[in-house]
């Protein structure tokens, strides 16, 4: 058998045995406990009867997460170049910063629901300042870390410092920034389901997934909360694909983290 | 009367911080079109001695003039070769070629045509599309030529740029740097360790001394250029290269 064949075969295999064994758990399971778990052909019955609640909720989580994200990727852009122009700057605000990405924000969302206002606003709040600081941390890293014999080079080519920043430590930086662009796309869905979680409830539109959550479990509809999970868990897919792609675009075609090209 | 020398040292010293001498009082008169060869030991400040020309490095005491004027006010007129290709790994070949008239500033028409013409004399004219890590270490080498040759500087500085090449390589290299120099002169400086490499390549060797840098003897190379592959079997070259080497260790047994 081919390695590809293979390859495809395997993870197959897996999921189906994944999904007999889920059911023979389930069956194993009392009559009067079975709905502390249910089927996956529960959960795809679901999202049926949950479709249009869930479509919506999925559609105000997105929105949240995206928003939130591109905030961050635009304001971290900002701060990161100014980290890397001036060292002072840099000194004074790096460790704070590094601290600031290891507080969990989920402790301060029910404040942060009031300092904002809820709804949308919240959500993107707390999906930014998820996103925002692996974000600065690895774009100010990559903007210091240019090969030292290519700034000689632009500084013997009297090169401005303009150019000097964007045409070589902003590209230079590009894969370092493409790292923290992954880490940031799995959590800005996360970020945006926690902001949901806590500020959902007071929007307008029905709230996102988060909201969608607290509903189906006090109302004890798990295969319809498995079904948002599920749904959850495709936004991030679909987070990660795109920054994935757009990472292939910008250095598959020179950077070592992908395959030589041939000779 | 002979032309004003193009680069002129005249007790040129050079000191980092508070540190050893590097350079101790260094004469030099380099008339245009010589290709110059620096050889010496390890320590004896042959790079550093470029990394003056260059204005990328201040000299602490003693004057150095290029083209009567100072490094610095000279920069536009000469190039540098590292001893890396040092090229942007992001940018095509022909993109990198671009990057010191891109930096001045100069028309899009004139950019093309530039890099197209050197890219050719280099003979990567069909490689411009490929990017850095497509090519062979050779070819990165040459690529990093043709970008300093870019803005046809009247002085080349080359710093040991074929050390990390294997031999076939290198002497590849070094006729077809002499080729390149029939089409777009230029004053070269070349610091390297190989001998050969210098007998070949210039019309002038400085063996240089270590503990503090400073110049040994200066051993003069009649041979007729163009020079070839040809030049290698010559008997001159030999009893040259033999000279120097017999020079170079004298230098060495010495420090």
């Amino acid at each position: 058998m081919s390695k590809r064949v293979l390859h495809l075969l395997l993870p197959a295999a897996t999921g189906a045995l994944f999904i007999v064994i889920w059911y023979a758990v389930v069956f194993s399971l009392s009559e009067e406990m079975r709905f502390l778990l249910p089927t996956p052909g529960e959960i795809i019955a679901a999202f049926q009867t949950n479709g249009a609640a869930l479509a919506r909720a999925t559609l105000n989580t997105a929105e949240g997460a995206l928003l939130g994200f591109g905030l961050a990727i635009a304001l971290s852009a900002v701060l990161a170049l100014t980290l890397s122009v001036s060292s002072l700057v840099r000194v004074s605000l790096y460790p704070y910063l590094m601290m600031l990405q290891m507080t969990p924000v989920i402790i301060f969302a029910p404040i942060l629901v009031l300092w904002v206002g809820p709804g949308l606003k919240s959500v993107v709040v707390i999906t930014f300042l998820i996103c925002f600081f692996p974000l600065v941390v690895n774009t100010t890293q990559g903007l210091v870390s240019t090969d030292r014999n290519l700034v000689e080079l632009f500084r013997m080519y009297r090169a401005s410092k303009a150019q000097e920043i964007f045409l070589l430590r902003v590209p230079a930086a590009l894969p370092y920034f493409f790292t923290g662009l992954r880490i940031a796309a799995t959590l800005a869905p996360i970020g945006a389901l926690v902001g949901d979680y806590t500020a959902g409830s007071s929007a307008g539109d029905g709230g996102g997934l988060g909201f969608q959550a607290i509903i189906y479990s006090s109302q004890a509809k798990y295969p319809a909360l498995f079904a948002t999970a599920a749904v959850t868990c495709v936004l991030g897919f679909v987070f990660a694909a795109v920054v994935i792609g757009l990472s292939w675009l910008a250095l598959h075609q020179w950077h070592d983290s992908y395959e030589r090209a041939d000779k | 009367m002979p032309a004003p020398p193009i680069v002129e040292f005249s007790d040129v010293t050079k000191r980092f911080g508070d540190g050893p001498l590097v350079l101790d009082r260094v004469n030099l008169a380099a008339q245009p079109g010589d290709f110059i060869s620096l050889i010496g030991p390890s320590g004896c400040g042959k790079s550093t001695l470029l990394r003056l020309i260059a204005g990328l490095s201040p000299v602490t005491a003693g004057r150095l003039r290029v083209d009567g004027l100072t490094p610095e006010q000279a920069a536009a007129e000469l190039a540098f070769v590292f001893q890396e290709p040092t090229l942007l790994p992001w940018l095509t070949v022909r993109r990198n070629v671009e990057v010191p008239q891109v930096l001045r500033g100069l028309p899009a028409g004139v950019i093309h045509a530039t890099s197209r013409r050197v890219l050719d004399l280099v003979r990567l004219g069909d490689r411009g599309g490929a990017h850095p890590r497509q090519l062979s270490g050779g070819q990165k080498m040459r690529v990093s030529i043709a970008r300093a040759l870019s803005l046809a500087p009247k002085i080349l500085l080359l710093d040991e740029p074929f050390g990390a090449l294997d031999e076939m390589t290198r002497e590849h290299l070094n006729e077809e740097l002499l080729a390149i120099r029939q089409q777009q002169a230029w004053t070269g400086f070349f610091v390297t360790h190989s001998v050969a490499e210098a007998v070949f390549l210039s019309n002038r060797i400085l063996v240089m001394a270590a503990g503090p840098g400073r110049f040994h003897t200066e051993v003069a190379v009649p041979l007729a250029y163009p020079r070839t592959e040809a030049t290698r079997l010559s008997r001159d070259y030999h009893d040259l290269v033999a000279e120097v080497s017999r020079i170079l260790r004298s230098v060495e047994t010495a420090a």
